[in-house]
């Protein structure tokens, strides 16, 4: 009865249902979108993570959980804290890669926009070229610097780090140095976004009541650039913890990060349903990475 | 002498924004930088703050030289035009930043910026945040985390461009008495000549990086000593002539002034508001005018007269209306000979 209620909206006459038929009619694309590339995929993923694999490769529709403690480390020959350490190895890579990479960005967007306007575009391209170079190109480019014939290298032998004549690579090393590399641009350019625009009256003011550099720093920059900052940490955080290719190529065996572990999963092992598992997990980090940056960053001002 | 600054030069590039610039002011007294925009003045105030360093000179504060003093080591404040209040702090914490730099804790610190805060009637709206207040009362804010740390001088840079103009009426008084209250040295920099007049004990005029005239307020209005202080301070005929016995003589005809020319050829310069009307013809200076134009601003009647196109302000009462003939005398104490 209701429906054939005549009502009077934005100056149209129509009836309840009508309007509630072109909302659907509205909404739907977006919901749709949400369905096939959020929804479906999120379901599938945690349905094959509860899947077993098969004798060869194949997915059995048996379900279980056995795939997730396995990834706690239990399995038949006993209890084994390798793939947790894998877990922790990239939440702990992923921080100080961002922390290196915030640390270095400060001086580098203050470099920037101290410079004459026309020449910050020639260094802003400086970053940007690098952002546009294929991730693997730059990888195996910083294997080339890390080589055993290069001075980085055998400044390291003279040092007595590595044996003369071996290159720096696969190492922690040079893991850290591809990742801050790769990840740098994400901080610099929202960050450089923020200090283009500082507002140096409040460092003038700071300065005028008698702050030292660091209280200058606390009170009149740093919350000025609390928005491109969390943008910043929010891009290189969330990818660094899923990073496969540089870890791949500079870390080897010897550094192997989740991203890793899900690729081999998916690739040489054939073990897509440990594979799903182990993507679940990752996503659960990221979203708990998420929460705690929201719930955080929210001291700062920032919505 | 609470602050003195000589012989202070700066570039800019090309661009020559202070040029031989001397300033001395008394301690206590309220002293104006008054010009257009691009004349110099804020450089002056910014070095005199010490976040910004000149070519050569010396700025000298109470007797000692602070030149290459930076800000944070110099006893001197500013209230700043964008005001710069810390916005992730409260108004305690931001009036607090000082003597927090300073390392004080405590009773003390509360006690002063409770003092500070009551002194611009904002001590109950202590715990806002800067985002929370009218333009108003972040001025008054910013003045009092500048006064709250007792400088040698106060350095106000167009504080009250950013009010509207009611308010910032109130507020010019508002500041004067403060001053006046606490004997503090304070030095505005401004490009309104209203504002200049209101609040100043002395006036220094500012054109393109130099002083072009320093002096009280009321001796700046009345004996500007050339065109352009003239024109800048409110409204002034300018009338030119030759020195002959007796006074000078114009296209008005011989106007006898108490202070003679010192040049031979030159201008004199009246403002409206000494040009009185006269029922017949006056002793001395008197003119038979037409009235071409005649404007009622509520207050008074601006009045152009032909000859000469002098413009005259006039009471509302006198009922002066376009087209009349009267009888006008330039006062002979208000006829200012220019120079340059």
């Amino acid at each position: 009865m209701s429906s054939q209620h005549h009502l009077v909206w934005n100056g149209e006459l129509t009836t309840r249902l009508r309007l509630i038929r072109r909302g659907m009619y509205l909404a739907a694309p977006g919901m749709l979108w949400i369905l096939l590339f959020l929804a479906l995929p999120s379901v599938l993923l945690i349905v094959v993570s509860m899947t077993t694999r098969g004798d060869y490769g194949q997915i059995e529709w048996v379900f279980s959980l056995d795939n997730f403690t396995r990834l706690m480390g239990y399995s038949s020959y006993g209890w084994s804290a390798d793939y947790l350490w894998i877990l922790f190895r990239s939440v702990w890579v992923a921080f100080w890669t961002t922390l290196v990479c915030v640390l270095l960005a400060y001086p580098l967007c203050f470099h920037i926009a101290n410079r004459a306007p026309e020449k910050r575009y020639f260094w802003l391209t400086l970053i940007i070229i690098p952002f546009w170079t294929n991730l693997v190109i730059r990888a195996y480019a910083w294997l080339l610097v890390l080589a055993p014939q290069l001075p980085l290298a055998k400044f390291a032998a003279v040092l007595g780090i590595i044996p003369d004549g071996s290159p720096l690579y696969p190492s922690a090393f040079a893991v850290y140095l591809g990742m801050v590399a790769t990840f740098l641009p994400f901080v610099a350019m929202p960050l450089y976004a923020n200090v283009e625009k500082l507002d140096w009256a409040l460092v003038e003011a700071a300065k005028d009541l008698y702050a030292g550099p660091a209280r200058i720093f606390w009170h009149a920059i740093w919350p000025q650039t609390v928005p491109g900052l969390s943008v910043g940490i929010t891009l290189t955080f969330i990818p660094a913890m899923g990073m496969f290719v540089v870890p791949d190529l500079l870390g080897g065996a010897k550094y192997m990060l989740v991203g890793n572990l899900i690729q081999q999963q998916f690739g040489t092992s054939r073990d897509w349903p440990f594979g799903a598992a182990v993507s679940l997990a990752l996503m659960v980090l990221t979203l708990v990475g998420l929460h705690i940056h929201r719930t955080k960053g929210g001291e700062g001002g920032v919505a | 002498m609470s602050l003195e600054a000589y012989a202070i030069y700066k570039n800019y590039g090309e661009v020559e924004a202070l040029h031989n610039v001397d300033l001395v002011t008394e301690r206590g007294e309220f002293f104006t930088l008054l010009g257009p925009s691009g004349c110099g003045k804020t450089t002056l105030l910014r070095i005199i703050a010490g976040l910004e360093l000149p070519d050569s000179g010396t700025v000298m504060l109470t007797g000692g030289n602070v030149t290459t003093l930076p800000a944070n080591e110099r006893n001197v404040n500013t209230v700043f035009q964008s005001y710069a209040l810390f916005p992730h702090l409260t108004l305690f914490e931001n009036v607090a930043f000082g003597m927090r730099s300073r390392r004080l804790t405590g009773s003390v610190v509360t006690e002063k910026v409770m003092a500070a805060l009551a002194m611009v009637h904002m001590e109950d709206k202590k715990d806002r945040l800067p985002s929370q207040l009218s333009g108003g009362q972040k001025q008054r804010v910013a003045l009092a985390r500048a006064l709250v740390n007792e400088p040698e001088v106060l350095l106000l840079d167009e504080p009250m461009s950013a009010l509207d103009a009611k308010l910032r009426h109130a507020v010019q008084a508002e500041l004067r008495q403060l001053q006046q209250k606490l004997g503090k040295t304070f030095i505005l920099v401004t490009h309104d000549q209203e504002e200049a007049l209101t609040v100043s004990d002395r006036i220094a005029v500012m054109r393109q990086g130099r002083v072009v005239q320093c002096a009280p307020a009321r001796e700046l209005y009345e004996r500007p000593v050339n065109r352009y202080v003239a024109d800048f301070l409110g409204k002034a005929n300018i009338i030119a002539g030759r020195r002959a016995e007796g006074g000078v003589e114009t296209e008005l005809g011989l106007l006898r002034l108490d202070s003679p020319p010192t040049w031979e050829q030159g201008e004199l310069a009246i403002r409206p508001e000494n040009i009185v009307f006269h029922p017949e013809r006056p002793a001395v200076n008197g003119l038979r005018a037409r009235v071409s134009e005649a404007f009622y601003r509520g207050d008074r009647v601006e009045v152009w007269l032909e000859p000469g196109n002098l413009r005259m302000s006039a009471a509302p009462r006198r009922g002066i209306a376009k087209g009349d003939e009267i009888w006008i005398e330039l006062l002979p104490s208000a006829l200012v000979p220019l120079h340059e």
